[in-house]
Formats: structure tokens, C-alpha cells, sequence
């Protein structure tokens, strides 16, 4: 029914690792498979299947098919840079709130192995000067016209918000890689789960002042899936199977709206306001309602300045705020208990996916030793430069 | 062919002007004023598609940088890549050139707009690229 409310049955992520001896379809596989699980439905219970992925060529969702089941289903392979797996899930969603599906399969899924830094071309060693592309260049302007690395280019966007704020300096940008190497500790699925003291973080290798190698998400492999089904359908099952179900109170997709300054730095905040506002508007409720966020750290100055594009601290305020340990899972605002990107990982189409499942096993009470408490409320953010911006508001059920 | 004597010169990018005063040139568009550097289609502010050109001024003040330690191979490190906003309001990006110590940058400083060869081609050509020198 066009309207209808959507819901999380199943969820799922394998840990994200690198697994040389599999293949992506390997990964999406078993997450969707122990997704279905989950929520005790199958694959022939699904009326749409969304599937993410970056780096995997044309036809994942398909090639799936013919692993976990091929329905005849309609199948929607998507990529939106890091926001991939945020939308596989909203084209999920969608079709259930269109009214076409009563349940939906999203799954994303990245196999990158040791990639390494993402962007930025290696100079070719081109013999003769020949203007080409929409900016007449006769060679490769990577390290001469400023950086094009994502490191480098969200290294600006943190020392961006540096100078228009006070009291943001290198050591709070560590301070946030220090809070998530120590919450994945406790976060057996993550990539990593280890504790820096803030010296080590500050002191390892400068990847682009100042975000050093501590500061900065690994590559690395791992799928994640949910299943979504509509609430009209979820009222005809069994009571317990409802009680784990969580709410999708809102679903925001958003893309970067003209700035001056876009042309030559990616404005990763604008959309983050935007898809903020938008979904705190749709689910009714205030960064204040908030129990955990996980969001996009793909690198820690990016983490901080989404403290203020999320609202979750006063304006201007996000040194402060790391300073005061409010992200810190002990803290007024728990953010990226599971570790986040920093340390959980990010095999790119997967991410999206797995910040709403980490969301979800809390609000179901069932995260484990990093369970958030009395979590009621959450909120996912993932953000691709482009720019894509993914952000899903969770309620546990009533 | 050129004689290596007499090299001649390309801008690493269409819309650096090589000549006495070397400067930048955007296309400006004529409905809104907004700036750009790529060949265009139509304005993504305001959507209109009468552009003119528009000269900007090579002064600025660097707004954000970072400090490049890992780069693709090839790519001399440490670097400081910036964005700077032209005292006429334009946002640029390159690197900071002429610091004794990359460390030297600090956000909000004074910069000018500066060229130098960053590399000959097989047929002796040289290419000019742009940077921005503390002022």
C-alpha cells in the first residue's frame, strides 16, 4: 500500500577483512543469505533486490541471482560513490513505499583488497603536450593543481572548517581516530580492533596533514544486507518477529546543491545539512532524540565537521564537542560505536548497508559488549564525493 | 619542431594565460556571475548558457590546505595543496609554492598567483603551471 510504513526484518554483515580466497559474490551472498536468516523469510519472499557495489562491473545483482536464487524479480544494480549501499537500500525502500513490493532485498558489496590511496592519477608519461578533457590539460594536474587523493581532499575539508571555527586543531582531528580505534575493540565484525593512545595516532605516518595513516579508513573487503518489508506485511506476523523489527522513520537521499567554491573542493556539508534536515523533518524527531549515530568517518577530519552537519553539537562547536567526549559510547552522543570507517572498515558499497545494520542490532538490544544501553533511536549517515548523501533515521519498535 | 633554445610554451590547462601577466581566465555566466573553469554547457547556479570570460585577480587568501605526504608515483611529496579565494571571490585550487617549510602554511595567509615549467616534452615543449606564492 502506496504510504505504508517500512520496516527492517532482516539484517546482516559479514566482517569486513580481506578475503583473498573469495570473491564479492561470495560476500553478498552470505550476507543476504544470513539477512534472510535473520528476519525468517527467503529469497522467494522478495519482490525487488537492490544491489551496491562500486568497483564490481555491470551486472552484480544479477550474478547474485544465480547464486541465492533467480526469481525473475526486478533486480537494481546501483553506484553513488560512498553513498552506493545508502541507496541500494532507499531504491528497496521506495519500491515498498510505492506500493510495488511488500518486501525488498538491498545488499552492497565491496571486494578491494590492499587498493591503497583512492584518487589522484599517476602521472603518465605523456611525450607530447596535447590539451585534452573539459579543461584543455596537457598532463596529469594531480600534485601540481593542488591534491585530488580523497585524504588530501578531506584533509581541506576539515582545515576548511578549522579556519571559519575556533579551537579545531590537529589534536582534535586525532582525538575522534583515537575515540573509534577504541570502539572497535569491542566490535568483533570490525576490520580492526585496536586501541591507539592519542600520541601513536598523531605521531604514525602523515597520509595528507593533517590526517596521518591512524586518521584515515583502511580498504578492505565485506558485504551487508537488509530486508525490508512493508508494515502492512509485517502485521501478519508472528508477534516476536515483529518486536525485533525496527522502523525506518525516514530515508533521505541528497546530492550537492551549486556552491561557489564547488568546482575545485567537493562541498561535503551543504548536502549533509540538507539530508539532515530532511530526515529529522520525515521521522519527527531532533539530533536531541538521538541514542547513536554512525556516520561517514572516512577520514577524522571528516568525521568532525559532520558532528556540526548532523547537528549533533551547537554550531561551530565540533572541537568542542570531541573535547568534551560527547561521541565517545560513554558519552551524551555516542557516534561510530562500531568502530566507523576508521577502523570497522569501508569495502565502499557495503558501508551504507552496515551503518544501518549496526544501528538496527542496537535498537534490538543485541550489539553485544558494545551495546548502547536503552538505544530507542539512531541515525546513518554515509556520504560519496560528487556528492551523495545517504541518511536513514532508525526506531525500534513500540 | 622546436630547437630547445627557443622552447616553446603550453599552460598545463586551458584556463591559465601564459604572456607578460600571466593570469587565470573563467567563464563567467552573464546571468548570474558565477565562475567556472571547464568548458561549459550551461550554468549549474542558475541555468543559463550565455557565458562570458572573466579575468581572475591573482591575488588570495588560502581558505584550506593540506599537507600531501602519499601521493600517486611520480608525484614529488611533501606538497601543499590549497584552496584559495581570490580577492575577487573566485575559489581556486593548487599548492602553495615558494615555502621554505611546508609547515610555513597557515590558513588565512596573503598568496599571489605564480608560474614556473613543471616539465618538457619529447619535442622540447615546456609546460607552465600555476601556483600561489606568500605575498
Amino acid at each position: 500500500m502506496a504510504g505504508d510504513s517500512v520496516w527492517v526484518l532482516g539484517t546482516s554483515m559479514t566482517r569486513f577483512a580481506r578475503y583473498p580466497e573469495l570473491d564479492a559474490l561470495d560476500l553478498a551472498s552470505q550476507a543476504c543469505l544470513d539477512a534472510f536468516a535473520d528476519g525468517g523469510v527467503g529469497i522467494h519472499d522478495m519482490d525487488i533486490l537492490a544491489a551496491g557495489s562500486l568497483f564490481h562491473p555491470p551486472g552484480l545483482g544479477q550474478r547474485l541471482q544465480k547464486q541465492i536464487g533467480q526469481t525473475g524479480i526486478p533486480v537494481y544494480n546501483v553506484t553513488n560513490a560512498c553513498a552506493t549501499g545508502a541507496t541500494a537500500v532507499r531504491v528497496a525502500y521506495l519500491a515498498i513505499k510505492a506500493g510495488e513490493a511488500d518486501m525488498g532485498l538491498a545488499v552492497g558489496v565491496e571486494q578491494m583488497g590492499k587498493m591503497g590511496l583512492l584518487a589522484g592519477g599517476s602521472r603518465s608519461e605523456r611525450k607530447v603536450y596535447e590539451p585534452s578533457g573539459r579543461y584543455d590539460a596537457v598532463t596529469s594536474i594531480d600534485g601540481i593543481l593542488g591534491t585530488e587523493t580523497m585524504p588530501g581532499v578531506f584533509a581541506q575539508a576539515g582545515m576548511g572548517y578549522a579556519y571559519e571555527n575556533e579551537g579545531v586543531r590537529f589534536e582534535q582531528f586525532a582525538k575522534v581516530a583515537y575515540k573509534n580505534h577504541l570502539h572497535s575493540t569491542l566490535n568483533p565484525l570490525a576490520q580492526y580492533q585496536k586501541e591507539f593512545s592519542l600520541e601513536e595516532i598523531m605521531g604514525s605516518p602523515v597520509q595528507s596533514y593533517p590526517n596521518t595513516t591512524l586518521m584515515c579508513c583502511p580498504t578492505g573487503d565485506g558485504a551487508a544486507a537488509v530486508v525490508l518489508v512493508s508494515g502492512e506485511r509485517l502485521q501478519s506476523m508472528p508477534t516476536e518477529v515483529q518486536r525485533r523489527a525496527v522502523k525506518i522513520s525516514a530515508s533521505v537521499l541528497t546530492s550537492d546543491p551549486y556552491v561557489e567554491s564547488g568546482q575545485v573542493q567537493p562541498d561535503v556539508n551543504t548536502l549533509t545539512r540538507n539530508a539532515a534536515a530532511q530526515a529529522y523533518e520525515a521521522a519527527g524527531v531532533g539530533p536531541e532524540d538521538l541514542d547513536l549515530v554512525e556516520l561517514h568517518d572516512c577520514f577524522a577530519t571528516a568525521e568532525l565537521i559532520h558532528y556540526d552537519n548532523l547537528g549533533l553539537c551547537e554550531r561551530g562547536g565540533a572541537g568542542d564537542f570531541v573535547d568534551s567526549g560527547a561521541p565517545f559510547r560513554d558519552g551524551s552522543m555516542p557516534v561510530n560505536v562500531s568502530g566507523g570507517l576508521i577502523s570497522k572498515g569501508h569495502p565502499i558499497g557495503a558501508t551504507g548497508v552496515a551503518n544501518i545494520y549496526e544501528v538496527a542490532t542496537h535498537l534490538r538490544g543485541e550489539a553485544g559488549d558494545r551495546q548502547i544501553e536503552g538505544a530507542t533511536v539512531g541515525l546513518a549517515h554515509v556520504i560519496g564525493l560528487g556528492s551523495a548523501c545517504g541518511v536513514h533515521i532508525l526506531e525500534k519498535a513500540a | 619542431m622546436t630547437d630547445a633554445a627557443s622552447a616553446t610554451q603550453v599552460p598545463i590547462v586551458g584556463y591559465l594565460q601564459l604572456g607578460d601577466e600571466p593570469h587565470l581566465l573563467a567563464n563567467e555566466c552573464a546571468g548570474c556571475g558565477a565562475r567556472y573553469f571547464d568548458r561549459r554547457n550551461a550554468c549549474a547556479n542558475c541555468g543559463g548558457i550565455d557565458f562570458g570570460e572573466a579575468r581572475v585577480a591573482d591575488t588570495a587568501v588560502l581558505k584550506a590546505f593540506s599537507i600531501v605526504h602519499n601521493a600517486a608515483p611520480g608525484i614529488p611529496v611533501p606538497y601543499v595543496s590549497a584552496i584559495v579565494e581570490t580577492t575577487d571571490g573566485t575559489s581556486v585550487r593548487s599548492n602553495v609554492v615558494g615555502l621554505a617549510d611546508p609547515m610555513d602554511a597557515e590558513l588565512g595567509m596573503s598568496v599571489a598567483l605564480t608560474t614556473y615549467v613543471c616539465g618538457t616534452d619529447d619535442d622540447g615543449t615546456e609546460c607552465v603551471a600555476f601556483g600561489y606564492a606568500p605575498a
